[in-house]
């Protein structure tokens, strides 16, 4: 069922439709439609939480169980396994790195899939589909939240401090939102055309998770470049998350001021994606209906 | 066809084709894809699922649209509907649309009968308030007890029929779109869904039904369209256009042409 309630592409009481090609929606009325029905957008998101554990024992607890679990894992990673050479600001580091990362990947994956998981709700309905991705990443958002108060607990844990730079985090975390919203759009409409997609996915995202300052301070990182191929240090920052990431750490784990270089990479990183995302999704999606 | 002022048409269907490229696979992958790069080939395939027509329907019609499998009656739907860009032609649609188009659209099935409600409400762009006062008017319609409570994974497929017709009515539609949607209710529910489609159109409200009864066609519309293969063949009386397509499917295609009747 759909009743449509727009002045022009998806409102009001007149609608023409006519052929289009391959350009844009007129952006005014799209957005307004948009917002009208991010109601929709976020009751998606939580049905589908809500729905993801109904039928497990612990329900909802799975929301904070996942991250301490993972937690578990690494701290035997770190502790066990590497022989306990790592300080205990590592371990906060790797797990401070780790939750905003999976966030990342949570809306990067939920993202791609939205639209072809979404088939009968596009076949059946007429409304803006940027909506199927923001809800992936409304979804992705509120399963990162639990993790950040496990991450609060085990940073005092391991003794580190409050710092005033920790209020300087959020800015990292809303370009890794606006970094994450973009690539799930580009992906979400790569995977209507290739199918395939979703089966990369998965690789690129493990692959990513080790080139990005999750696993190593950045400026180890960028240390162990140098002493290899000489001074080449700067070829990090074409990997988006070294700077997101990157500053998300110095920020929230370690209190410091990250290099200028990690504010500027994060923006020029996540802006251009995400309007670049959503152009590119808003371009091809009056096409997915036929290409499901 | 007599001209009239468009804004007394509920639905204006101009000239309208929709031609779509598709590829052969029936889901596209990297691998086909590369075969065929190699082969030089390319797996375009244009199907012409309408093609070239018009109508119109003023307020307060009831539409029965019949025809073959594949002749394009669900694709009109969703053009109606906005779902689909047409490729060619205009259509103007003056009023809400309400659509119906598959059973359990939009419902999750892991969610209860009374959760998907208010996720079917908000998808067609009510707001919470609205659904909240509509909500036992779309439940009691529905008539689905203690069912209501349960999830939809739980429901027959008659049961989500009837929640999906229920919200669709109740979503106080201008226009409203229904793609064979009453197959899977029993008797009693059928009776009351045609009560309820007569009820909207007496009030001047317009409605399309796509349906392979003839029967339920002739009880419930004023107008029949008859598409086949894309084509509008016949609009007109529903006793006059029935006849001709019942006849159509005894002779065949060959043999047909609307000049003999």
């Amino acid at each position: 069922m759909n009743a449509t309630r727009l002045d022009e592409d998806f409102t009001s009481s007149v609608h023409v439709y006519e052929p289009h090609r391959k350009g844009l929606p007129r952006l005014r009325p799209y957005f307004r439609a948009l917002w009208e029905r991010r109601q929709f957008a976020a009751e998606m998101s939580r049905a589908s939480m809500r729905a993801a554990n109904t039928n497990t024992v612990f329900g909802q607890i799975w929301l904070v169980l996942n991250p301490l679990l993972l937690a578990c894992v690494y701290f035997t990673l770190v502790f066990i396994l590497r022989g306990g050479n790592a300080g205990p600001d590592f371990f906060v580091h790797l797990v401070g790195g780790l939750f905003a990362f999976f966030y990342f990947s949570g809306a990067l994956q939920t993202g791609a899939s939205s639209v072809v998981g979404g088939g009968k709700l596009l076949l059946n309905m007429s409304f803006p589909r940027l909506l199927l991705p923001l809800a992936a990443l409304r979804t992705a958002f509120f399963r990162f939240l639990p993790t950040l108060l496990v991450y609060f607990v085990l940073h005092f844990t391991f003794g580190q401090r409050l710092h005033w730079a920790m209020l300087l985090a959020p800015y990292f975390l809303l370009m890794l939102t606006l970094f994450g919203a973009g690539m799930g759009m580009i992906f979400a409409t790569i995977q209507v055309y290739f199918r395939d997609a979703a089966s990369f996915l998965p690789y690129m995202v493990r692959i990513w998770l080790y080139m990005s300052p999750v696993l190593w301070f950045p400026e180890v990182g960028i240390g162990r470049l140098e002493s290899k191929f000489g001074d080449v240090g700067e070829i990090m920052y074409a990997n988006p998350l070294f700077s997101i990431l990157g500053g998300w750490g110095e920020t929230l784990v370690r209190g410091e001021v990250p290099p200028l270089g990690m504010w500027i990479g994060a923006a020029a990183w996540a802006i251009p994606v995400l309007v670049i995302g959503a152009i590119f999704f808003m371009s091809r999606e009056r096409e997915f209906v036929v290409r499901l | 066809m007599t001209t009239t002022d468009p804004a007394e048409m509920a639905v204006q269907v101009e000239n309208v084709s929709l031609t779509y490229r598709t590829t052969f696979e029936r889901v596209p992958t990297f691998k086909s894809a590369l075969v065929r790069l190699g082969r030089g080939e390319r797996a375009v395939k244009q199907v012409e699922a309408i093609q070239n027509v018009s109508f119109e329907v003023p307020h307060g019609s009831a539409v029965g649209v019949i025809g073959a499998n594949g002749a394009g009656k669900s694709t009109l739907m969703r053009m109606i509907a906005g779902i689909l860009p047409p490729t060619e032609g205009r259509i103007q649609v003056n009023g809400r649309v309400s659509t119906l188009l598959a059973l359990g659209v939009g419902f999750n099935p892991q969610l209860s009968g009374r959760e998907n409600i208010v996720l079917g409400g908000l998808a067609a762009g009510l707001s919470r308030k609205e659904i909240e006062h509509r909500y036992e008017e779309i439940a009691g319609f529905a008539d689905l007890g203690e069912f209501i409570d349960l999830p939809m994974r739980t429901y027959s497929s008659g049961m989500h029929g009837r929640l999906a017709f229920s919200v669709a009515v109740h979503m106080d539609p201008d226009i409203l779109l229904i793609d064979e949607a009453l197959s899977a209710g029993d008797a009693t529910f059928k009776q009351k869904a045609a009560a309820k489609m007569k009820e909207l159109v007496t009030t001047a409200r317009t409605m399309f039904l796509v349906s392979h009864a003839l029967k339920s066609v002739q009880d419930l519309c004023d107008t029949v369209v008859w598409l086949h293969k894309g084509r509008l063949m016949m609009k007109g009386e529903p006793r006059e256009v029935v006849v001709a397509y019942n006849k159509f499917l005894k002779v065949g295609e060959d043999a047909f042409s609307l000049e003999d009747l």
